[in-house]
């Protein structure tokens, strides 16, 4: 019989608090984390807003051809209208 | 049953119930975190969709940009010559010069003329067109740059001097009269006859 209270006095003081300390660790450490993911997304959403202009890229790419095309041109006339240096 | 065995019953119950508890938030804490990486991979993969095609794009344009750089520092160069075109470029964007020309490594090394020290940069624009635009004819603001008839000391300052070719301040011309602070003795032979020679 003293056995039997010995357990439970063991059970009660050592490891009822071992496991509510170890499972409130866990539980604080999962909490800890879903700020920052949801921080992380809301990071992600505005990056993946902010490339909403990357169409505009090929936009520029278009323009850039044509102004060079232009003053390839510009280039060619002037070419042939003056003389060269030497 | 005993009364320990109550006890412990009660003890197991409590841990039981602990556990529970315990587990049952840290499973709705972990599928707030899934959900919230949900978003972030759906944002993740929004931005490596977006972005894929930017690395050919801003290639593509570079390539292009570049050509047109070669086209116009050739054109300049051909039309200019090395030295002129690389003052005229030193006098746009003072200091460019000491980059030099891309597709002229020797550029680097060379000694631009000091072009604008001499002209304006409205001029230099003009000037940019070739060699024959008329950067001495007539200035809007004022009075012409240099006197194209008969001044040359402009045109000569613009390339740099490799020696001295002159002196920077001539010498003082004499003071001469009787007042002067240097007094020449007066020659018998001026003004007198002419020495004739003995008949031979």
């Amino acid at each position: 019989m003293t056995l039997w209270w010995i357990g439970d006095i063991v059970l009660l003081l050592v490891v009822l608090p071992a496991v509510v300390y170890l499972l409130h660790g866990v539980l604080g450490a999962a909490r800890s984390i879903v700020p920052s993911v949801r921080q992380i997304a809301d990071v992600a959403a505005a990056g993946s807003k902010d490339l909403d202009a990357v169409p505009l890229l090929l936009t520029t790419q278009d323009q850039v051809r044509q102004t060079v095309a232009v003053v390839a041109d510009y280039g060619g006339s002037l070419d042939v209208i003056l003389d060269d240096a030497s | 049953m005993p009364a320990a065995g109550a006890v412990l019953l009660v003890i197991v119950m409590l841990i039981v119930l602990a556990l529970v508890v315990y587990l049952v938030s840290t499973i709705l804490a972990l599928r707030q975190i899934a959900a919230g990486l949900d978003d972030v991979i759906a944002g993740v993969g929004e931005i490596v969709q977006k972005s894929a095609p930017v690395n050919d794009v801003v290639t593509d344009i570079n390539a292009n940009l570049d050509a047109g750089v070669d086209l116009l520092e050739g054109l300049l160069v051909r039309k200019a010559g090395m030295d002129d075109a690389l003052g005229l470029v030193d006098g746009l964007y003072p200091g460019a010069a000491a980059a030099g020309f891309r597709s002229f490594p020797d550029s680097a090394t060379a000694t631009p003329p000091r072009i604008g020290e001499v002209y304006t940069k409205g001029t230099l624009t003009l000037a940019r067109l070739g060699r024959e635009a008329p950067i001495a004819m007539a200035n809007p603001a004022g009075p012409v740059l240099r006197n194209v008839e008969g001044g040359s000391r402009a045109a000569r300052m613009l390339y740099p001097e490799g020696r001295q070719e002159h002196a920077e301040n001539l010498p003082r011309s004499p003071v001469i009269g009787t007042d002067a602070p240097v007094q020449y003795e007066q020659r018998e032979d001026i003004g007198a006859p002419r020495k004739r020679l003995p008949a031979r």
